[in-house]
């Protein structure tokens, strides 16, 4: 019997934990802003009258006011929209939809055109759209006019009916196979008007099929981790897949405009719609305006649905600190932050995530506070100490009667940490000998301040570290990082992680077996220790000091330590400097010994010109005759030119420079020449005849 | 004279007659010859700066030497086309050998002047 009850317990306790903790936020000021972020106005109006519509809804559920020239513009469109009889089903449906909120005046003589148009509609409708529009439309003239009524509302009723399947899901048409959770909603929504247009009641079996239908409709209902349930319709072609959220709002729409126009109650598990309301409040903030639009307007559904309304259990914050002696805060308000009735918030059991033993904490109940609306837990459990938790909430209604109303879920549960200031006590770092034991140097260390020990050792002693690590109700505590770091000058690291018994933490390296490991690298090690945990708020990550620690010579074949990573930005610095090594010149001679033999090269010409007076040189065959002699005269130049030329191509110009001016002058040359020879040869040819 | 003549008077007999016959040459050719022997003095002065100072720049250096020799083997071409002892070249007018070694000189001289660098 005791067993039993035990491996019960047990059962109960696994199945408990198996749920993860989560936590929903209902809507907030961070829903207001996105909105008026992502409805934006394009030229002072939205693109169409769908989205308008959109906008106007979400902007009416968070309660934001909207300026007075969007109704102006607002109002404009419609009355455009609702004249004339060209305008479609749907662009009507929705101005109505807009109209409805923003209540601009239509004159009788259109309405009554309005209702005339729906009518024929309805009796001509093919497809569900077609359906929905129609109805749809005549449901919203029907707010501002009480006496619409729609003929043969069982005709309409079983011919929508008609494009249901048996597994809870609708067609769009009957010619068209698809089906999917998506038309269902409409569908809902399409027979929830036709329902509250009807001049008599309908019959009973026709309204009890349906809610076979959405029980149907809800086996396939899809659940999420944390709790959200949610609709998917699985992949389509065709028409564009609609998302889990469309779809899923869709269905929330219909169901609860269904549910606001049945007497009985739809046979529906009330968890149901607190699964729902998390799917929602689960998005977070969407950054889509159709997703916020999906999300607003569904959560407004639920939030006044005649099925069960949700409640949200939500924490403000869920880190407490002992430090700062934190208190427990809850809120319980429903989707769109509205109030809830009046309830008492039990905490239950907590259980901590480290330890699988069973709740530290007896049931307690948190005191309401009236002006800030939040459940009050002032001092936590003396139990309860530093570390990560899951605290159990259940919610009790004063009255009984809200039972049945709101729907809570039966445990909460949520994620908390706790943090805390961790005392270190008895530090202290010691090198023992060995073989003997016995305790060479022994520092004591403050680890809450700076500390520089000077250690050495060599590798036949060992080094000790310890301390002793003490949560504020005087627990042990084991954090997530107890790590000591030796850093050799080399930048080489080693780290060790500190174990720990209960409360005392040491640490025994022994130098002996570490030799190898520390490649064999004598000299100073930086010492650095790291004791860390997300809920220890004084995590310390500190340098100790350091130890000169003395290691054998490495043997031949000892591993090299790893290369340390090089700085990667130390390749844009500088390099190192490039010596370039010059072809050394040649060893020229002495310049006056080059002057010398330049004057001994000038010697022979002299030599020569000498030699030439000697022999009796004369001029007296130049001729004298004016054409020749100028011939004469320009042929010693032409050749003077040339050999000048030669001068000036050694000094500075280049070989295709001199090659052109050698051209022109050799041409020069040869004509003046051949004049002057061939007048010298007719001369000496003359006076050898004579 | 019954006596033998030495090889030391056949030397100085055989230097004399050489001059004597060497006087007798034209004017013309002997210009020829002393420019020869300038030319083949300046190449010898640059060997023996060679021999010196080693040789670096050995462009510069066979530039030198052959711009010398070369306008002395066109002074000797020269020399033997002018001679009008010399019956192979009795038709060539001495002008037009002088307009060919005046033409081959500054094509020898331009050659000269690129190697020289």
């Amino acid at each position: 019997m005791a067993r039993s009850l035990a491996g019960f317990l047990v059962l109960f306790l696994f199945v408990s934990i198996c749920e993860p903790a989560s936590l929903f936020q209902p809507i907030s000021d961070s829903h207001r802003s996105a909105a008026l972020e992502l409805f934006t106005l394009d030229h002072g109006s939205f693109k169409s009258l769908e989205e308008t519509y959109e906008a106007l809804r979400t902007f009416e559920v968070l309660g934001i006011e909207k300026t007075p020239d969007v109704t102006a513009t607002v109002c404009h469109s419609i009355s455009e929209t609702v004249g004339p009889s060209s305008s479609t089903q749907k662009d009507l449906f929705y101005a109505l939809k807009v109209n409805s909120i923003a209540e601009c005046k239509i004159n009788e003589k259109a309405s009554q055109a309005i209702i005339t148009r729906l009518n024929a509609a309805v009796k001509g409708a093919s497809s569900l759209l077609d359906f929905y529009y129609s109805v749809g439309g005549l449901v919203l003239i029907k707010s501002s006019k009480a006496d619409v009524h729609l003929a043969d509302a069982e005709g309409v009723f079983r011919s929508v009916k008609a494009f249901s399947q048996s597994d809870g899901r609708w067609r769009y048409s009957s010619n068209n196979p698809e089906s999917s959770a998506f038309a269902a909603g409409i569908a809902l929504e399409t027979l929830a008007g036709i329902v509250s247009l009807a001049s008599s009641e309908l019959d009973e079996s026709l309204i009890s099929t349906l809610k076979n239908d959405i029980s149907k409709l809800f086996d396939s209902i899809e659940k999420y981790d944390d709790g959200a349930l949610y609709f998917d319709d699985k992949l389509v072609d065709g028409r564009e897949h609609q998302g889990s959220l469309s779809t899923t709002s869709s269905v929330v729409r219909g169901l609860t405009a269904f549910a606001a126009v049945t007497a009985g109650s739809l046979n529906l598990p009330r968890d149901k719609m607190l699964g729902l309301a998390k799917f929602f409040l689960g998005i977070g903030v969407p950054g889509d305006a159709k997703d916020l639009f999906n999300q607003i307007d569904s959560l407004a559904c639920l939030e006044s649905n005649r099925v069960s309304i949700p409640l949200i259990l939500s924490l403000p914050s869920t880190v407490l600190s002992l430090t700062k002696k934190d208190s427990l805060q809850v809120r319980v308000n429903t989707v769109l932050g509205s109030n809830a009735p009046p309830l008492t918030v039990k905490l239950v059991e907590a259980f901590s995530s480290s330890s699988k033993d069973a709740s530290p904490v007896e049931s307690q109940e948190l005191k309401f506070d009236t002006g800030t609306a939040v459940h009050i837990l002032n001092n936590l459990p003396k139990s309860i100490d530093v570390g990560s938790y899951t605290f159990v909430f259940e919610i009790v209604f004063h009255e009984p009667d809200h039972e049945k109303i709101y729907v809570t879920g039966s445990q909460t549960k949520v994620p908390i940490f706790v943090t805390g200031l961790i005392k270190i006590e008895n530090a202290e770092i010691t090198v023992l000998d060995s073989d003997l034991g016995s305790i060479e140097t022994q520092k004591k260390l403050d680890l809450a301040g700076q500390n520089t020990v000077s250690l050495a050792a060599n590798h036949l002693q060992k080094l000790r570290l310890s301390f002793q690590l003490t949560t504020p109700h005087g627990r042990a505590f084991k954090p997530h990082q107890a790590l000591l770091k030796l850093r050799h000058e080399s930048k080489v690291e080693h780290v060790f992680v500190v174990g720990n018994s209960g409360k005392q933490f040491e640490i025994i390296l022994n130098f002996l077996g570490l030799v190898e490991k520390f490649f064999y690298l004598s000299g100073r090690y930086d010492i650095e220790l790291t004791v860390g945990d997300a809920v220890m708020e004084n995590s310390l990550l500190r340098s100790i000091g350091h130890i000169e620690v003395d290691l054998p010579e490495p043997p031949e074949k000892a591993p090299r330590p790893p290369p340390q990573p090089v700085d990667p930005y130390s390749r844009y610095g500088p390099k190192a400097e490039i010596t370039h090594i010059f072809r050394a010149p040649e060893k020229l001679p002495p310049k006056e010994l080059s002057l010398a033999f330049l004057g001994l090269t000038i010697l022979p010409l002299l030599g020569f010109l000498i030699g030439l007076l000697r022999l009796g040189v004369n001029l007296k065959n130049f001729p004298t005759k004016a054409v020749p002699a100028t011939f004469a005269i320009l042929f010693h130049g032409g050749i003077g030119a040339v050999l000048l030329l030669y001068v000036l191509f050694w000094l500075k110009l280049d070989l295709f420079q001199t090659l052109k001016l050698v051209g022109l002058l050799g041409v020069f040359l040869v004509f003046v020449g051949h004049r002057i020879l061939s007048h010298l040869a007719a001369t000496s040819a003359k006076l050898k005849s004579a | 004279m019954g006596r033998t003549p030495s090889s030391k008077e056949d030397a100085q007999a055989l230097f004399h007659s050489l001059r004597s016959a060497y006087a007798a040459t034209p004017v013309n050719l002997k210009i020829i010859d002393l420019y020869v022997g300038f030319a083949v003095f300046t190449a010898l002065i640059q060997v023996v700066y060679m021999a010196i100072v080693g040789s670096f720049p050995f462009n510069s250096f066979l530039s030198g030497v052959l711009s010398c020799v070369g306008t002395a083997v066109l002074a000797v071409c020269l020399r033997i086309q002018v001679n009008k002892e010399n019956k192979d070249f009795k038709d060539l007018p001495p002008e037009r050998a002088f307009a060919d070694f005046v033409l081959c000189n500054l094509v020898l001289h331009l050659v000269i002047m690129n190697f020289l660098g």
